[in-house]
């Protein structure tokens, strides 16, 4: 996408943030590489967008996208989600970058609540934007508290949570945001995406980033790094599974979302991540739907 | 057959922005409000962006209420958005509200202190009854505010030197080789905060929750038992030293309201008892703010970390959740899909109903 030399987001320095604060971000990321899992708290800064809209995940891109790059952005999975279409069009916009809807094509692909279907390759970031970085707020409101637990590696109370959850429902009752240890040293928060991702996160060639603007946190794991969801030896981690496969594309592993059709409690299950249903429509594969109005794509207006 | 939509993104943002700007706009036949007006006429509405947005500029907050429709946390957002990119290039030397033009300087402490009791442009003792000569057309006559007789005395006397002959109120501590502020906008909220984080946070907070906070604790929610000590809202110097100078030259001047509340200090076994004080500062006229914030502030002096009785005393609670751009940001954000987060929920809580069902049938075969 060409430069708009006459938009109001043209005044400001290219992908928004100034060169000193991009340095800051990234000297922040460096140490989350280093140090997988733990929570750097670094000087985030307001974002023209609110907080809470993923302002974590635009100042991580913001540090170290380039002309070169070639980013995609989604929300629970789809690229045409508002939020995602929002970001997108703001670093189309400030960075001049070419834009994508193609997992594999892209080299930065920023998220909200998902990890691609497709696998992820070495050179690419996953940018993670999260609401809420402490795994343990839920359980510990104090901040003073919750570091000198990750300080002395005090995860007891997350376990007795876990287990107190089997004892309630007969099972660990946890499903996004799935608590996991990283490379058997840190807990951390997946941010929220469906524990139906997690086990995505361990062992993965890309680096996942991830950033929370409002907390003031940056994390990571790097490449090749051990992701553990945390469960017991009778109660073994277990992921999201569907009796329905997509009604689009017929997928039968991928994460659904549920689409109520009409108000007599009629529904289609459709594969969340919109760009690999796509695809798998395109090499033929068909659903039980395949011909319903979602599957028609979507062309951004000029 | 009701359908329900979850595409179309794209071409609903762009004509969503339209939307917003035709209702911005208003009814055209209606002359568009300018820049200037703002400024001038809804002065109080720019003090507030002005702080809370932490950017004294007069003109830049007067285009953000106009931009935001006159919805102030949604200005200061756009004022904090815009002024975080601008380059530092110094800090100005601390003012010094000792040395302000006083334009209103009220104390409640005392019947008359040196200086006297200065009203200036307060809404105090107004009854507040809508005025509808100001609904009239046209220019509204205004009888212009009477000079005094005697000059007013410059500087103004600080409630801190009438007291200080006693030393029943406890003096500013200030250390010449005090290390540089710490700066929010900067580094993140760490804990214990100094005062310097404390002070700063609450000046960019939201006035609301400070003024609901600082009610709490009149009502006994952790009493400070606050006294106005002083009021004074003026203008004062803004001093800079450019490095290629190496000395202080004025740069301008900006309003500020300044308040200093005091409490009455038990003080103990080595110190005696003494006032201690609560501080507030605001650019512009922000008066229920300043207030707000001095007394919020000598709350959270009595918080022992982790042993805080009431919420008005707890850092924590207090410095994390004050800030309106961040508040508001994630309360909002509820409204951004989470079809995904919601489909993990309604898949476990079928499930759970399932087994719920299957356990109920098989305790009722049992029974039978």
């Amino acid at each position: 996408m060409s430069a708009r030399p006459n938009q109001p987001e043209r005044y400001y320095n290219y992908a928004y943030l100034d060169e000193q604060t991009k340095r800051m971000i990234r000297r922040a990321i460096l140490k989350a590489l280093a140090i997988p899992g733990y929570q750097v708290p670094f000087g985030s800064r307001e974002m023209p967008v609110p907080y809470g809209w993923g302002t974590g995940g635009i100042q991580l891109t913001a540090a170290i996208i380039g002309p070169d790059d070639v980013y995609k952005c989604i929300d629970q999975g789809a690229d045409d989600t508002t939020n995602a279409v929002s970001i997108r069009r703001f670093f189309a916009q400030v960075a001049d970058v070419a834009v994508t809807e193609d997992t594999s094509a892209a080299t930065i692909i920023q998220t909200r609540h998902r990890i691609p279907e497709q696998p992820l390759k070495a050179g690419q970031v996953l940018v993670f934007q999260v609401p809420q970085p402490e795994p343990l707020r839920g359980l510990e409101a104090r901040e003073t508290e919750t570091r000198a637990m990750h300080a002395y590696e005090e995860y007891g109370l997350q376990y007795v949570s876990l287990y107190e959850s089997v004892a309630t429902y007969g099972r660990i009752a946890s499903t996004v945001g799935y608590p996991t240890m990283v490379d058997e040293r840190y807990l951390m928060s997946p941010s929220p995406i469906p524990k139906f991702d997690n086990p995505k996160m361990g062992d993965n060639e890309a680096i996942l980033l991830f950033g929370a603007g409002r907390e003031k946190r940056i994390y990571a794991v790097p490449p090749h790094t051990s992701v553990r969801s945390l469960d017991f030896e009778d109660y073994p981690f277990e992921t999201q599974t569907w009796e329905e496969d997509c009604a689009l594309c017929g997928a039968q592993d991928s994460y659904l979302d549920e689409v109520v059709l009409d108000d007599s409690g009629t529904r289609m299950f459709v594969c969340s991540d919109s760009h690999f249903c796509a695809e798998r429509r395109a090499a033929g594969h068909v659903g039980p739907m395949a011909d319903h109005q979602l599957a028609a794509p979507e062309t951004e207006p000029a | 057959m009701a359908y329900v939509a979850v595409k179309g993104g794209e071409k609903a943002i762009t004509n969503a922005h339209r939307w917003l700007a035709e209702d911005r706009r208003g009814d055209p036949a209606v002359p568009e409000i300018d820049v200037a007006q703002v400024r001038e006429q809804l002065s109080l509405a720019i003090d507030r962006v002005m702080s809370e947005g932490s950017c004294y500029d007069r003109d830049l907050a007067a285009l953000a209420v106009k931009q935001s429709r006159g919805d102030l946390p949604e200005a200061i957002f756009l004022t904090r958005a815009y002024r975080t990119t601008l380059a530092r290039f110094g800090a100005s030397l601390p003012v010094e509200t000792g040395q302000m033009a006083v334009r209103r300087r009220v104390s409640a402490a005392f019947k008359d202190i040196p200086g006297g009791q200065v009203l200036g442009p307060t809404f105090d003792y107004t009854h507040r009854l809508l005025d509808f000569t100001l609904a009239a057309d046209g220019e509204t006559p205004i009888e212009g505010a009477l000079q005094a007789e005697e000059a007013q005395a410059y500087p103004m006397a600080t409630i801190a030197s009438v007291f200080a002959h006693e030393d029943l109120l406890e003096a500013d501590t200030r250390t010449p080789e005090a290390p540089e502020p710490f700066d929010l906008t900067r580094d993140p909220m760490a804990f214990p905060a100094g005062r310097d984080q404390r002070l700063q946070a609450l000046a960019r907070g939201d006035e609301g929750f400070l003024l609901s906070l600082a009610y709490s604790s009149q009502r006994g929610w952790g009493s400070t038992h606050p006294l106005c000590a002083e009021i004074r809202l003026g203008e004062v110097a803004v001093e800079f030293i450019p490095d290629e100078l190496g000395f202080a030259i004025e740069i301008g001047e900006v309003t500020l309201t300044e308040c200093q509340m005091i409490s009455t200090g038990a003080g103990g076994v080595e110190k005696a008892p003494q006032f201690t004080r609560g501080y507030g500062l605001t650019f512009g006229h922000c008066e229920r703010k300043a207030m707000s914030m001095a007394i919020v502030d000598r709350a959270l002096r009595d918080g022992v970390a982790g042993e805080a009785s009431a919420p008005v005393q707890d850092e924590e609670f207090v410095l994390y959740h004050s800030d309106n751009v961040e508040a508001s940001g994630f309360v909002q954000h509820l409204k951004l899909p989470h079809y995904v987060d919601f489909q993990a929920d309604l898949q476990l809580i079928r499930r759970l109903r399932r087994e719920h069902a299957a356990r109920e049938a098989a305790m009722k075969e049992a029974a039978e």
